[in-house]
């Protein structure tokens, strides 16, 4: 049987402005005025508080986690989510979700936390160029930054199975989820000179298998770091994604890929399109490829475009849930959803592109690069091409273009405006997101799998979560409701 | 792949009748899409950056992940 299919996706969002236009500056600005405004009420800052430290030096704290690894700003906000800074960028990563739909959510809470934090940090430090960030994944000249989605596995599934049934997916989905791009950055390119892509980090990949994630980028990202309980799961940490302005491509790349997962563990690789023979110059050509028909050869000889990749990978996810499955990833309600979104987007992008300008990214984007290059008669290199493709994915509603293309949306925006104080119900995101609500003064670290509590008193406690799907409200709502303290919690926990 | 393309060619096998009421239908159809664009259009020239050279020129971010 699947697992049940807990996911997430971190964003690294781009930055301008701040202090000396110095981007690491500019980011931990934002985290500290999200933290400050009183947004959160917990935040920490690991370079120069204590508490961390002591934390990390805790011989009972085994995992290596994230939170714990930087002296940059740092926090965790009530909804489960962390916002940090990650390099040279903001980073929001949404908390475990236990369906597509509700990873979408708390992914687009994650716009709303950045906008919050861009218009308090702007507001109250007079003088500074103004900070201003952007969903997207590259500068156009050659930077790119990263869209990384988590995906809970069967640690039973082994390794090489997940590369040979996934590969064909992440190579060919950008057909349908790419945020597009205008012009190329890479040498690979500089021949055939694309106008257009249709993603924005197709021509970064270089290798198909690796660890790594901002040189020599692997198809499939082998980061063995389960955030649980390493005997029974496997994190798998996809690095090939576009940020996705539109809500039902970042649905549709979360439940495809999932639903696909789900596949694997149900019935093995074997079911699966063959990889191409040549899998980085795949997910590159088709990433250039606007007519959608280009094929790559394939290792059983046939050759397909990824658009036929994405019809048979269609269809095997609906023979699945048609038969029943599909339960690991969400309700049959949910599923139809996904089904019937990704078979319209993929028909649209071949057929009737403007049908689907509504919902995928590219088409929507390279509708206005095209509208506005006869409109004014602008030439390929015309400077303000490339400002429709950065500004498409501005935060601020004033200048998104995003938010003026007519995308179909999928949450409601009270929806939004919970889930921006309030951690998913279904995960043990809802006791980390609830402890830092109900107990900020109390809490010395945190991290994916554990929490640690310092009451005052040696020792510090530490209530470690190896279980994405323990820690949620039906299990521990009512505990938490009753406990007025840290220590009543820890008591009735039997930690205490 | 144009939506222009997509939206003038009737099929074959089609009457004449119903293939020149299509054709009213498609052209109508075009002309709001048309129109649609061409109000986007118009909101986009008001919100693109100014100076777009500028713009896009600092754009610049360090390589993340």
């Amino acid at each position: 049987m699947a697992i049940a299919k807990v996911l997430g996706i971190e964003t690294e969002y781009g930055i301008t402005g701040g202090p000396d236009g110095d981007p690491v500056t500019a980011s931990s600005i934002l985290v500290n005025a999200f933290a400050r405004n009183g947004v959160t009420r917990i935040n920490w800052d690991f370079g120069d508080e204590s508490p961390a430290n002591d934390a990390r030096h805790m011989p009972l704290l085994t995992s290596v986690a994230p939170m714990v690894e930087t002296h940059l700003a740092n926090t965790v906000l009530t909804n489960g989510a962390r916002f940090y800074v990650d390099h040279a960028h903001p980073e929001y990563s949404s908390p475990e979700c236990r369906t597509p739909l509700s990873g979408l959510l708390y992914d687009r809470v994650g716009e709303d936390v950045l906008l919050h934090a861009v218009r308090v940090a702007n507001q109250t430090s007079e003088g500074m160029p103004p900070i201003t960030v952007y969903k997207n994944n590259t500068d156009g000249k050659g930077n790119s930054y990263g869209t990384h989605e988590n995906y809970l596995v069967d640690r039973e599934i082994p390794f090489a199975e997940i590369v040979r049934a996934m590969a064909p997916h992440l190579i060919s989905r950008q057909v349908i989820l790419g945020a597009g791009k205008v012009g190329f950055e890479t040498e690979y390119f500089e021949e055939l000179a694309p106008r257009f892509q249709i993603a924005q980090r197709s021509e970064f990949f270089e290798e198909l298998v690796g660890l790594e994630t901002t040189l020599k980028r692997p198809i499939v990202n082998t980061r063995d770091e389960p955030h649980g309980d390493p005997e029974r799961f496997r994190r798998l940490h996809v690095i090939i994604g576009d940020a996705n302005m539109s809500e039902v491509a970042t649905f549709v790349k979360l439940g495809s890929t999932a639903l696909l997962l789900a596949v694997l563990e149900d019935r093995g690789s074997g079911v699966f399109p063959p990889m191409p023979k040549t899998p980085v110059r795949a997910v590159r050509e088709y990433g250039a490829d606007l007519t959608l028909t280009h094929g790559q050869e394939a290792v059983d000889g046939r050759t397909r475009s990824a658009w036929d990749y994405q019809d048979e990978l269609w269809n095997l996810a609906e023979g699945y849930v048609n038969g029943g499955d599909g339960s690991a990833v969400a309700s049959e309600a949910e599923l139809t959803l996904l089904l019937t979104n990704w078979r319209e987007m993929l028909d649209g992008v071949r057929d009737a592109p403007e049908s689907v300008a509504d919902r995928v990214d590219w088409v929507a984007k390279l509708r206005l690069v095209n509208g506005m290059r006869e409109r004014h008669g602008l030439s390929d290199e015309d400077p303000r091409l490339a400002a429709i493709d950065i500004q498409y994915h501005d935060i601020r509603p004033e200048k998104s273009l995003a938010r003026r293309v007519g995308l179909r949306k999928l949450l409601e925006a009270s929806a939004i405006g919970e889930a921006f104080h309030n951690p998913p119900r279904d995960t043990r995101a809802y006791f980390r997101g609830r402890c830092i609500a109900q107990y900020p003064n109390e809490i010395a670290a945190a991290n994916w799998d554990s929490i640690i509590f310092d009451l005052g008193v040696d020792p510090l406690h530490r209530v470690p979560m190896m279980d994405p799907l323990k820690g949620t409200a039906e299990l521990l709502g009512e505990l938490l409701d009753n406990a007025s303290s840290a220590e009543e919690l820890l008591r009735a926990l039997g930690t205490l | 792949m144009t939506e222009q393309e997509h939206l003038q060619k009737p099929s074959p096998e089609k009457n004449t009748e119903t293939t020149s009421v299509d054709l009213v239908a498609n052209a109508s159809k075009n002309e709001q899409l048309k129109h649609d664009l061409d109000s986007l259009l118009d909101e986009i020239d008001e919100v693109l950056e100014d100076n777009a050279e500028e713009f896009v020129r600092n754009y610049i971010q360090k390589g993340g992940e």
